[in-house]
């Protein structure tokens, strides 16, 4: 039961909200609904640390032939990870979101978006992540039209567009796998696909559903969806899809590339190091080439996924407990960002870097909040992003692949680069208006989610060894999928396999 | 059969993939459909075609009848097309809003999000004024 509530509690405040519609009720709805997700995520990150991956089987059918929900470390932490974000979010809104965007059906939309997420962490069944990944994309198609501007409608038809082929790929992909395996649990496709992975229909629904997962997470060369579209929304709204939306796709990748496909071997491999170093090296070139400020940290989504997949790519423990560590400390800083950015907008009136400025002086609080999680991003220690950043490039080193690791750490660098350009021109520099007023009040909604997620960053970044070791235990499932299996399908299903794998392995040697 | 149903899909693929790179957003979307009912039937195509029996449970058995066809498939494919028809309804609304909005479906005109001017250049920062540290 405690798994289904992730799923459950977006899903009850998504229809409450849009019942209450803009009635007084629907803001404090909305926040406790927020507020009982995290809550509900932390009850299942307790379950789950004191006693293992947890699964349960929706509607009494056994599996493999049911829905499964599985969740281990990782899927549970992804959960908290998500109920955080959600809270800050819904406070950050109260101000940000017009009432026009709230009347339209903002609060539904972002607990439909929540609700999509958590249920893509929590699915152990491939054709029911597609379902949470439709589900998760239609709020946010949602989300992204309803403040109606001119340039918000054609972010959505680019947004719409490429997302609705890479969902196409996804489906055509388990329609295939399911051809060749005859089942769509993922535990049981492990097992049945454990000797069958160079087969030519297995091989097909690897790649289109790399293809579908690589443009989720705005991999390159499919990520033109993500910068033409994240600078549109609310403020809030960009904060939930910086967030999370590319983070679903990346968690799909590292999920369904150690338990149902092989990442390490075949032809996988090479094309997400080649990818990963090319979305990393691109993302990073083009927010340098960009002028406004969450056209810059939209480039540098598409960066920070690079090392994240890069962790995939390598595919040695220490690299996926780097992608996992990653992938926890990126969610927080990239939507602090956003939310910063929000208050940049509102204080000096613009988001392009010429129109804006002397923020410094007007406030050197939102200064140090912006430094926190802008230092952390480009990898200072000892902040979240420097512990981040060096468990992948010790991994790197440890593979003995030195150009990625050169590749990343000068990505380190230019980002670096991009934060101190937004430094200089939003706080450092005067406002190019001599008569603009600077002093206007930061309302305590948008500054406190801002404060909050700027302590947590810092306290991954001190606390950085609890942290790890969390990652550590967060891939076990990843790097053992048997261990997946034994959860799922049970333990003497599991030892069969081991066993026979065992056998094999042995007969092998003997050879 | 699997012969027929796979070279309509590759037909489909085909004049989906035409019409989605003709850049004007209501070929796209007629892409879009050809694209899905593409991946439709070949999950169909997927779970074997057979003649077979209808998958009923006889009464008081827990077992379907033998020789029954699979219904997961349609089961599948049924999820799809409703999901398909209410992503592709949005989408069709959206290309009236743009159009409405814009001016325009051509797809190299549409830079209301990301402006074609060349980027301008930010100047260069001053040092803070001194007076402001005195």
């Amino acid at each position: 039961m405690i798994l289904v509530w992730p799923i459950a509690i977006p899903m009850i405040t998504a229809i409450l909200t849009l019942l209450l519609r803009n009635r007084g009720g629907a803001n404090a709805v909305s926040l406790l609904g927020a507020v009982a997700l995290l809550f509900s995520g932390l009850a299942l990150l307790q379950a789950v640390l004191s006693g293992g991956p947890i699964s349960a089987q929706m509607g009494g059918w056994e599996a493999p032939f049911g829905i499964t929900l599985f969740a281990d470390i990782l899927s549970a932490a992804m959960v908290v990870i998500a109920g955080i974000v959600g809270v800050a979010v819904i406070v950050y809104s109260q101000f940000d979101v017009t009432d026009d965007e709230r009347r339209v059906g903002f609060h539904p939309l972002s607990h439909a978006l929540l609700l999509g997420v958590c249920g893509a962490f929590l699915t152990g069944d491939i054709f029911n992540l597609y379902v949470w990944f439709e589900v998760m994309l239609i709020a946010s198609f949602g989300l992204l039209v309803i403040g109606g501007r001119r340039d918000q409608i054609d972010a959505a038809v680019k947004y719409v567009g490429l997302n609705l082929v890479a969902t196409l790929a996804f489906l055509t992909g388990v329609g295939i796998l399911y051809g060749a395996a005859g089942t769509l649990n993922m535990a049981d496709l492990h097992l049945v696909l454990a000797e069958r992975q160079s087969e030519t229909a297995v091989l097909a629904s690897a790649a289109l559903l790399l293809f579908a997962f690589g443009a989720k997470a705005a991999m390159f060369p499919v990520f033109a969806w993500l910068p033409a579209s994240y600078h549109t929304p609310a403020f809030a709204t960009s904060a939930l899809f910086a967030a999370l939306l590319t983070k679903v796709g990346v968690y799909a990748l590292l999920r369904v590339f150690t338990v149902v496909y092989d990442g390490g071997g075949g032809f996988v491999q090479p094309i997400l190091l080649i990818g990963a170093v090319l979305t990393m090296v691109i993302g990073v070139l083009g927010a340098a080439a960009q002028n406004d400020v969450r056209r810059i940290l939209s480039f540098h989504i598409i960066s920070q996924i690079g090392y994240m997949v890069l962790g995939l790519a390598l595919f040695t423990p220490l690299a996926i407990i780097g992608a996992i560590f990653y992938l926890f400390h990126h969610i927080i800083v990239k939507a602090n960002l956003f939310f910063v950015a929000g208050l940049i907008k509102l204080k000096a009136g613009s988001e392009e870097l010429n129109k804006i400025g002397g923020l410094l002086k007007a406030s050197p609080f939102l200064a140090v909040l912006f430094l926190i999680p802008a230092l952390s991003l480009a990898g200072i220690p000892p902040l979240s992003g420097f512990w981040a950043k060096f468990i992948i490039v010790q991994a790197t080193l440890e593979a003995q692949d030195w150009w990625v690791a050169l590749a990343a750490l000068a990505v380190g660098l230019i980002t670096l680069f991009s934060m101190t350009k937004i430094w200089l021109a939003a706080f450092w520099k005067d406002h190019p208006d001599p008569d603009h007023d600077l002093a206007q009040a930061m309302p305590r909604t948008m500054i406190g989610p801002i404060a909050v997620l700027a302590v947590m960053t810092v306290i991954i970044g001190l606390g950085a060894g609890p942290l790890y070791a969390v990652a550590e235990e967060a891939a076990v499932t990843l790097l053992d999928p048997l261990a997946y299996v034994e959860v799922v399908l049970g333990p003497e299903v599991a030892e069969t396999a081991r066993a026979e794998r065992a056998a094999l392995q042995l007969a092998e040697v003997v050879e | 059969m699997e012969i027929v149903i796979a070279a309509l899909v590759g037909f489909l693929v085909a004049g989906g993939a035409y019409l989605m790179m003709s850049g004007q957003l209501i070929r796209f979307l007629f892409g879009l459909v050809l694209l899905s009912n593409a991946a439709n039937l070949g999950i169909f195509a997927a779970g074997r075609m057979t003649y077979a029996t209808p998958p009923f449970v006889p009464e008081g058995s827990t077992e379907a009848v033998a020789g029954a066809a699979n219904a997961l498939p349609q089961a599948l494919i049924l999820t799809a097309i409703v999901i398909g028809f209410g992503l592709l309804a949005f989408a069709l609304a959206l290309a009236f809003r743009a159009w409405q909005s814009l001016g325009t479906v051509e797809m190299d005109a549409m830079r209301a999000c990301e402006p074609l001017d060349p980027p301008k250049t930010v100047p260069a920062p001053s040092a803070p004024r001194l007076e402001a540290a005195e």
